[in-house]
């Protein structure tokens, strides 16, 4: 076989293969690891009778779901209600290709890279694809042809179109002081200036932290969700394994902002203080470890706020976008660009 | 232009955020309220007329089936109308017992409120949290009363058994432990900016207003209007107690989570001051054994239960059951808000005005 072939087609394929063949798994773990945080905070066990400690309970559930009769309402457009879930879900694991996972490994004379597609326009490419998620939910929601789902579509779809903008602005004003697109390039760039982006810019972080919750529809602001208000917002109707691949996307989709966030502030795959040679010793560990260390925290810190914090209001949510976050992230894009300037 | 018109949504009978079997028709323009219309009935059991066929023992345990939540002061209310029908005296002891027993039934209400009322705006924690205190108070009633939920807790005259060994210290523990928890909840919502958010300025009714509707409870003394029937019109007892009524101005939904949560304090207060002040002695008072009350002698008792003015008005029948009992419902008055606190509002406010409201739809529709 030709270098060719393997480094262009092998290779990429078994990193596919993994990648799914993981993510598959760990969106069920992330969700027993959620019950489990919002148990202890609430005082209680959660889930604990599949396995010890519930630890088979992601397997036992995905089994339920299987198995449960595919049901779609009489009165739904049935072409739309059932491509909503697949859109939504191919969505969130199209952009994971874009995600560089560690520095890569060399295997019999060949160099895995750790990410399965270093586009460079990456980071471009993966919020245009997470922008796309926002059709499943809608049509999801418009399809089922009842009120609950359609006015929970409407909250989604106008939520998260309104907060991709703060995301964006938040994004470009790290792109700046990285000076490339590519997801391995700004991994790089941090390493060449030897500090994390989080530390140049904390306003973009913030902003980009709090828009991402948003952006993936989570407590506090899971309007589209909104069970108190809405019953099951935009997936209402939904139910078995269709069900099950929203909740696959949701969970996708929040490893996947987490993973920007680290990527584009926290350094990606680096270990901490990279240009610190005292620390040296902490190379021990390898760089796909401290990346996976890095976007635990971030999903820990979802959890933490949904136990903690009510819901915004709809209107509430808007006025704190609009009023707040953008003209914040347009400010800080204006006070980067000047500072660099006098910097050059 | 496109032809737009109201969009109709049903919220309820099964709904999560109806508290039970509640239906709102909501008229909507987008996700603002216009209009909103009650419905109700759907738990209707007839328990006024019951207690038409029951004799005045038997009719203690329908009592406890409408306001569920806080079954122990709907026992009060009838029992000491009974006893004021026949001028009934109650030992001292059970009239300390019961102010001991009502007074924790009210945090028991209002922990179910505050963990139902937060879970609606989005703080599902605060479910958890407050169910831990509240099955700690249930306990005590399952001790001392035998049930937990319908506890059937008095009977004309006292109390139907005397409370088991060791319950008066393991009720002052908790009450000397509560307070912390009380707390424990205002670090997590007080000043929490989406809590405010969510409830400052939501569901605002004037104190004119919540008197034209005959509103009572929290929902009053949330609206600036100090009136509480355990000062206004002592009863049971409660003349002897020293504690506090919070009044909130400010007329909206914070305000009267302000006022529950004092409240809680406050019941605090007077369980641990009953307790002291009860002495030993027989906790079973002067009633006969077959209460009988001549034709057309009637009496009308309010109690502040933790809902508002609970009233019964019983008439004698000349034999040993009521000729009628009509009971005054805090949470069915109280629903009368509804439409007035959501015009104008978002849909997710008609969560949290049916959620401040703190309505039973057992006490609505009996």
């Amino acid at each position: 076989m030709s270098d060719f072939l393997i480094i262009n087609v092998v290779i990429p394929l078994v990193q596919i293969g993994v990648l799914l063949g993981i993510l598959g798994l760990a969106a069920g773990y992330i969700v027993l690891a959620e019950r489990k945080v919002l148990a202890f905070i609430q005082s209680r066990l959660g889930p604990m009778r599949v396995g010890p400690h519930g630890l088979l309970q992601p397997i036992a559930d995905s089994l339920k779901l299987l198995l449960k009769e595919d049901l779609i309402p009489g009165s739904a457009d049935k072409l739309l209600y059932v491509a909503s879930p697949v859109i939504v879900v191919a969505m969130a694991f199209t952009a994971l290709a874009m995600i560089p996972f560690g520095q890569g490994i060399t295997l019999l004379g060949y160099h895995i890279p750790g990410v399965i597609a270093d586009v460079n326009v990456g980071i471009l490419l993966i919020l245009g694809i997470s922008g796309l998620t926002t059709y499943g939910i809608i049509l999801g929601g418009w399809s089922s042809n009842s009120k609950y789902p359609l006015l929970g579509a409407m909250r989604a779809a106008a939520q998260m179109v309104s907060y991709e903008i703060a995301l964006t602005f938040a994004v470009l004003a790290g792109l700046m002081v990285a000076g490339t697109l590519s997801m391995v390039g700004i991994v790089e760039a941090q390493r060449d200036m030897g500090v994390w982006f989080v530390f140049i810019q904390p306003v973009a972080w913030g902003i980009f932290t709090i828009a991402m919750v948003a952006e993936t529809n989570r407590a506090p602001f899971d309007m589209a969700e909104a069970e108190s208000e809405l019953v099951g917002g935009f997936f209402t109707e939904y139910s078995g394994m269709r069900w099950a691949l929203f909740f696959l996307g949701e969970y996708t989709a929040m490893l996947v902002i987490a993973a920007v966030n680290v990527t584009l502030f926290w350094g990606g795959w680096m270990r901490p203080f990279p240009n610190v040679e005292a620390l040296a010793f902490l190379d021990v560990v390898p760089s796909g470890i401290w990346f996976l260390l890095k976007v635990t925290s971030f999903l820990y810190f979802y959890m933490w706020i949904r136990g903690t914090f009510p819901r915004y209001r709809y209107d509430q949510l808007m006025a704190l976008n609009w009023k707040s976050l953008i003209p914040l992230s347009i400010l800080n894009l204006l006070v980067t660009g000047v500072v660099m300037l006098l910097l050059a | 232009m496109l032809e737009t018109k109201e969009f109709e949504l049903n919220m309820g009978p099964q709904h999560p955020s109806t508290h039970g079997v509640l239906r709102l028709v909501l008229h909507l323009d987008g996700e603002t309220v216009l209009d909103v219309d009650t419905v109700m009935g759907y738990l209707h059991r007839g328990t006024e007329k019951l207690c038409e066929t029951r004799n005045y023992y038997q009719n203690v345990p329908f009592t406890d089936r409408t306001d569920y939540l806080a079954a122990p002061y709907n026992n009060l209310g009838y029992v000491e109308a009974v006893e004021k029908l026949g001028g009934y005296q109650v030992s001292e002891r059970a009239l300390y017992a019961r102010m001991a027993i009502v007074e924790l039934s009210r945090i028991a209400s209002h922990l179910f409120w505050l963990a139902t009322h937060a879970l609606d705006i989005g703080a599902q924690t605060m479910l958890f949290w407050c169910t831990r205190e509240r099955e700690v108070i249930l306990d005590f009633f399952e001790a001392a009363l035998g049930d937990r939920l319908t506890t059937s807790a008095f009977k004309p005259g006292g109390l139907r058994r005397d409370l088991p060994e060791g319950w008066v210290e393991a009720v002052l523990e908790f009450c000397s432990t509560f307070p912390a928890r009380v707390e424990e909840y205002e670090t997590l919502l007080n000043a929490n900016r989406i809590w405010i958010e969510r409830t400052v300025g939501v569901g605002v009714i004037s104190g004119e207003d919540a008197i034209a509707l005959g509103l009572s409870g929290p929902m009053l003394r949330g609206s600036g209007v100090d009136h509480d029937l355990r000062k206004v019109l002592p009863y049971g007892g409660y003349e002897t107690v020293d504690f506090d009524v919070p009044v909130y101005p400010d007329c909206d939904s914070y305000s009267r989570y302000l006022v529950r949560m004092e409240e809680m304090r406050q019941s605090t207060r007077i369980v641990q001051q009953a307790l002291a002040k009860m002495p030993e002695g027989k906790i079973t008072g002067k009633a006969p054994k077959m209460i009988k009350i001549a034709e057309g002698v009637e009496a009308y008792h309010v109690v502040e239960s933790p809902r508002g003015e609970l009233g019964y008005y019983l008439i004698g029948g000349g034999k040993d059951i009521p000729y009628k009992c009509k009971i005054r419902a805090p949470s069915f008055c109280n629903l009368q808000a509804v439409g007035p606190m959501c015009k104008g509002h978002l849909i997710a406010d008609v969560v949290t005005v049916i959620g401040t409201i703190d309505i039973v739809l057992g006490d609505v529709d009996r």
